[in-house]
């Protein structure tokens, strides 16, 4: 599974110092454990799970935002832990959940969509006034617009600067995180179908996180399912919606709420204990919740076994 | 069946901008009444306007605001805190912001009984620790003795509607109370109101822009637009038969599993909501309408699309529904 993609992160692990209480011991809390998965290029790899899984983690990792504590990130056949910013920023850009807190509100929205550019110093200034102008255009913002202070621009047209902002530099990869749960359902529909045109018009890769099932079956090829810092399910998407392989994805889909009267809510037989990052339970790490764990669950960690389109991490997954 | 509470042409403004302009509604006992729209529609509004909660540079206006046949314009502020937290209650959100960081759960949830009821802080202990055992809580005894902080976020929402149903009300007001949630556990809470509804015959006004959520537990949807209340009907028509413009755009917005065709573009509905001020006269909708027509600035008048299915639209039923 790894080799030849455009990103490929192998065995990554990511942990974080935690203390609780003045004269409490640190714990370690492993937000990553041993991750590895491939993306070929112009593919769109969707990642859910529940918070605190560790899905923002990960990206900052592949953004090289972050070290990862072991593992390793290749993008485009390199570690992104050896390239200089310049060139991680002209390969891989990231756009964020919350439009308000990510843009510099005493800039002009042409400012802002001009920094990765200006940032990068080898660029005259009528070069770069050129593609800003063709920037906003392509994401559907008029020049009149590119003057004006993100306080005065609604959510949707705030998220339309952070992804003309994103693509500015052509980048070859956009790492989504949670690009539009801050947004209302009318304008979310804008901003996914916007992304989709980017990506095919532009032959962009993305990585999309989302906790939103159907927005990542709608834009996704393939699905990370994440559990307590693994991936515990990881399927070409039809295959993941079709006929999911996981205990947890299956409890995932089946809490999804599609607009449809009269199926009443489900009952995702999940239980009421909640994961603990740091108490991660031996064994297989989600038999507390799982509804049909059997012996071995409790003590053996599952291996990952290949299924349709894909492959799971459950003993009960037969190979 | 009687109605519990009847709100008829509800206007709330903030100065120059009028945030809710003529909302009517009426909620059955035991009935859920879902209020969907998107942000900035004055469906948070509306609710705050029913509890008596808005800021203070608000102004309300209504012909009838009525609660189990009490008019509720001419109750002062300590008559609407009789009521409230006692036979109408409301969760919030976030609940973070809601319960006090400085109080222990049992004792905020005391706090509620004995304001209301008097008795034993003993007997409003028992009683909230009955009440955490019924929303599955785990161990309820000893969740009394903690603090919000030291409970998860579905914990805490629970402990909140835990807290809403310390004095048995005839009607639970939620506004996005699962908006903050996991999907897993928005399904656990959702599940958790709907046998307690059952249970204890309670009237809900759920207040989502989550038509998901909608679909599934309201029995009557009220679609919110720009102050407006621009549809309202049983679930099962309004899913079916969606007649406002802007009702049957907000349906194909949403991605649905299996259904929406993956790589074809959503629906969407361009621009944004729009702010309106006192003097804003016709559809609200209509700079974003794709039927919009010049006699859609003249005042609408509100049809019948069905039986108690009404809309606020000059147009026949079936003309605007055809969008999707």
């Amino acid at each position: 599974m790894s080799g030849g993609g455009l990103i490929d992160v192998r065995g990554v692990k990511r942990s974080f110092r935690v203390k609780q209480g003045l004269f409490a011991a640190a714990r370690h809390v492993a937000a990553i454990d041993d991750v590895s998965f491939a993306v070929a290029p112009g593919d769109v790899l969707g990642i859910v799970g529940e918070s605190g899984c560790g899905k923002s983690t990960l990206a900052r990792v592949i953004l090289g935002l972050l070290p990862p504590t072991a593992g390793e990130v290749l993008v485009d056949g390199r570690r992104i832990a050896q390239m200089d910013r310049r060139e991680r920023a002209r390969l891989i850009q990231p756009v964020f959940q919350d439009p308000f807190s990510s843009l510099n509100p005493r800039r002009r929205v042409r400012d802002i969509v001009a920094m990765p550019l200006d940032a990068q110093g080898d660029r005259a200034g009528a070069e770069v006034a050129r593609r800003v102008d063709a920037m906003l255009e392509r994401v559907g913002l008029s020049a009149a617009q590119g003057q004006r202070y993100p306080a005065e621009l609604s959510g949707g047209q705030r998220q339309r600067v952070a992804i003309a902002r994103a693509l500015v530099l052509e980048p070859r990869i956009v790492v989504c995180d949670e690009p539009t749960s801050a947004l209302d359902v009318s304008v979310q529909a804008q901003i996914l179908n916007l992304l989709a045109e980017l990506r095919r018009d532009l032959g962009l890769t993305y990585l999309f996180i989302s906790h939103n099932l159907a927005v990542v079956e709608h834009v996704a090829t393939e699905v990370a399912v994440m559990y307590l810092g693994r991936i515990v399910e990881r399927r070409e998407t039809a295959a993941l919606f079709g006929a999911p392989a996981h205990p947890y994805t299956k409890a995932l889909l089946a809490s999804v709420l599609t607009p449809e009267p009269g199926l009443g809510i489900p009952d995702t037989g999940l239980g009421d204990t909640m994961p603990d990052p740091s108490n991660v339970p031996p064994g297989c790490r989600f038999h507390p919740r799982c509804p049909v764990a059997i012996a071995a669950c409790r003590s053996q960690a599952p291996a990952l076994t290949r299924v349709v389109g894909g492959q799971a991490e459950c003993h009960l997954v037969a190979s | 069946m009687t109605r519990l509470l009847e709100v008829e042409d509800l206007e709330v403004g903030f100065g120059d901008v009028s945030a809710v302009r003529g909302a009517s509604l009426a909620i059955e006992r035991g009935e859920t009444h879902c209020l969907v729209g998107e942000s900035g529609c004055g469906k948070s509004v509306t609710a705050l306007a029913i509890m008596g909660l808005l800021a203070r540079n608000a102004t309300r206006r209504a012909a009838r605001l009525s609660f189990d046949g009490q008019d509720l314009r001419g109750l002062d502020e300590r008559g609407m805190s009789r009521l409230r937290g006692d036979r109408m209650a409301m969760i919030f959100q976030e609940p973070m912001t809601s319960l006090n960081p400085a109080y222990t759960v049992g004792s905020q949830m005391a706090e509620v009984m004995l304001r209301h009821r008097g008795g034993t802080r003993a007997a409003a202990m028992a009683r909230a620790e009955d009440l955490l055992g019924r929303v599955r809580i785990t161990s309820p005894g000893m969740r009394l003795g903690q603090y919000p902080h030291q409970l998860s976020g579905g914990l805490r929402q629970r402990v909140m509607i835990a807290m809403a149903l310390m004095c048995e009300p005839e009607l639970l007001i939620a506004d996005e109370p699962t908006t903050a949630l996991d999907v897993t556990v928005q399904a656990q809470i959702l599940r958790l109101l709907l046998d307690l509804q059952r249970d204890l015959g309670l009237a809900i006004l759920l207040i989502t822009h989550d038509l998901g959520v909608v679909a599934r537990v309201a029995h009557r949807v009220s679609v919110m637009y720009a102050g407006e209340v621009v549809e309202s009907a049983p679930v099962e028509a309004l899913f079916a038969h969606p007649t406002h413009p802007y009702t049957s755009g907000l349906l194909g917005c949403v991605p649905v599993p299996g259904k929406v065709a993956r790589g074809a573009p959503l629906g969407s509905i361009a621009g944004v909501v729009p702010r309106l001020g006192p003097e804003f006269r016709g559809c609200g909708f209509r700079d974003r309408c794709a039927h919009a027509a010049p006699a859609c600035a003249q005042t609408i008048a509100r049809r019948a699309a069905g039986p108690r299915h009404d809309y606020l639209c000059r147009l026949e039923p079936g003309l605007a529904g055809d969008a999707r």
